[in-house]
């Protein structure tokens, strides 16, 4: 039996074609993935998101356990509210997860990690913090939507109306604020501005109603994977995993090398990569003839040698094919790819693809 | 529910065959494989001219997510393509049965499509799908 979030009826209602997502019977699309991939980019979007897994650590030792157990800094978290995005290692610097964390005070810290690698985290997570004076709780009664697109801001502040409607107004982006029990974040995974908002269930389901009879149109997780693609945002599973360390995946600014003091899972390996040179970097690539890049296709870079496409898809912002690949290091700019047999071109060009609705290459 | 008109020839592959006289058949999805696939992006065509084999690949169709293979029931000889599927890949979204066609061929010998499924066999085969 398949988990539903508190949103699956309206989903139903609305026309979600339900598949299952990690255990989790989630609309892909509610008709067109590529038409409400242009809505987002073009003006506004909203999906739910009460799959993924709120987390909640709090306690005096809260930051030092953070410092600990990501590869960034929670020191550099300054402001209450500030958002940082991590990953979460083991010991040979492999990604258990990509998560961001929010700094609410120095008591409470709140983690936001994936749905499909849910069962691994919390055990790692309870595991890491044995040795720590802080607690740890997992918040699955929370539901968790996301509002995304230049309006955005727009909407929600009219639906809120009063002092969250100033709140959100007054939020910056990668910041988040709780007003009136709502935690609502300037964050999100589309490359366009928006938010991120977790509340209770009953509370869910007024909101979703309400933007609903405002004409925002619900997005399936068919487009949130296209908008995330072209925004040169990294997939847990698809992208990296724990066989692969940041510095192979992209994610190298995320690793917070200073300070040298702080010892963080991971940091060891990471560094003897670093010193070594990592063998292995994950790239965007475009394809400018016709044919769709898929997961698995191999890549080629003559004289240098081969690596495969960790996500590929078609772009509807580009009207063309994009993909993320792992290849080689040495590997400059043009490459082939093998699709069914056929030899093309592709070239590597540099995430992101498209932001704010415009295209970057 | 997928529409699955009366008049058409249709196999276990999810793709519909339309005789246009003694020797002409044309070739597309059905309505049920579209809504399953999504949005069309890109479409790939045979060259015309070349025989294939009953049950040989005839062409891809790729949707955002997943491509899929089509295949030809009977062997024959491809004889036309749509080319516009080549800029508007969503007609097979928007129209499978008619502007939606893929490929006309000229099959080897006619009277195979007699063994394809009719209107109701494949119905019956999507409701036991659907189980």
């Amino acid at each position: 039996m398949l988990k539903q979030t508190p949103l699956y009826e309206l989903h139903v209602e609305s026309g979600g074609k339900m598949v299952d997502f990690s255990g989790w019977s989630m609309p892909i699309h509610y008709g067109s993935q590529v038409q409400e991939h242009h809505k987002v980019r073009q003006a506004i979007g909203m999906f739910d998101v009460s799959h993924m897994t709120v987390v909640d650590v709090e306690g005096e030792d809260a930051q030092r356990f953070l410092q600990t157990l990501l590869a960034n800094d929670v020191g550099r978290l300054k402001s209450e509210g500030k958002a940082l995005y991590s990953c979460m290692l083991t010991e040979k610097g492999g990604v258990i997860d990509d998560l961001i964390v929010y700094f609410m005070n120095k008591d409470w810290y709140r983690m936001v990690v994936n749905a499909a690698t849910r069962d691994r985290d919390i055990e790692w997570i309870n595991q890491q913090a044995q040795s720590y004076s802080v607690t740890i709780t997992e918040r699955p009664e929370l539901a968790m939507i996301a509002v995304q697109g230049p309006k955005a801001e727009d909407y929600l502040a009219k639906i809120f109306a009063g002092e969250t409607a100033k709140a959100i107004r007054d939020l910056k982006p990668f910041n988040a604020v709780i007003c009136k029990d709502i935690f609502i974040a300037r964050t999100g995974y589309t490359g366009e501005d928006g938010f991120e908002i977790i509340l209770q269930a009953n509370a869910v389901v007024q909101i979703w109603k309400k933007l609903l009879a405002s004409d925002v149109p619900s997005i399936g997780l068919g487009a949130r994977d296209t908008l995330r693609l072209e925004a040169g945002m990294n997939l847990y599973g698809a992208d990296m995993d724990d066989s692969v360390t940041p510095l192979e995946s992209g994610l190298g600014w995320t690793v917070a090398w200073e300070p040298e003091t702080r010892d963080f899972i991971g940091r060891q390996a990471l560094e003897r990569q670093r010193a070594n040179k990592p063998k292995a970097k994950l790239v965007g690539l475009l394809l400018e003839d016709k044919g769709i890049l898929r997961d698995h296709q191999k890549v080629t870079i003559a004289g240098v040698g081969s690596g495969e496409i960790t996500s590929g898809s078609y772009s509807p912002t580009l009207g063309k094919s994009i993909a993320f690949a792992r290849i080689p290091s040495e590997a400059k700019i043009d490459c082939t790819v093998e699709i069914r047999g056929k030899i093309l071109p592709v070239k590597i060009v540099k995430a992101p693809f498209v932001r704010n609705g415009k295209s970057c290459i | 529910m997928s529409e699955v008109p009366s008049d058409l020839k249709y196999t276990k592959t999810d793709e519909w065959i339309r005789l246009e006289n003694n020797e002409l058949a044309v070739l597309g999805i059905t309505d049920f494989a579209q809504e399953q696939l999504g949005d069309m992006v890109y479409v790939e065509m045979p060259d015309t001219g070349i025989s294939i084999d009953a049950a040989g690949e005839c062409g891809v169709v790729e949707s955002v997510k997943t491509a899929n293979d089509i295949y030809l029931p009977v062997a024959g000889e491809i004889v036309a393509i749509n080319t516009a599927l080549s800029d508007s890949p969503e007609a097979i979204n928007l129209d499978p049965y008619g502007d939606g066609w893929i490929i006309k061929f000229k099959p080897a010998n006619v009277d195979e499509l007699n063994a394809l499924l009719d209107a109701e066999a494949y119905q019956s085969k999507l409701q036991a799908e659907d189980h």
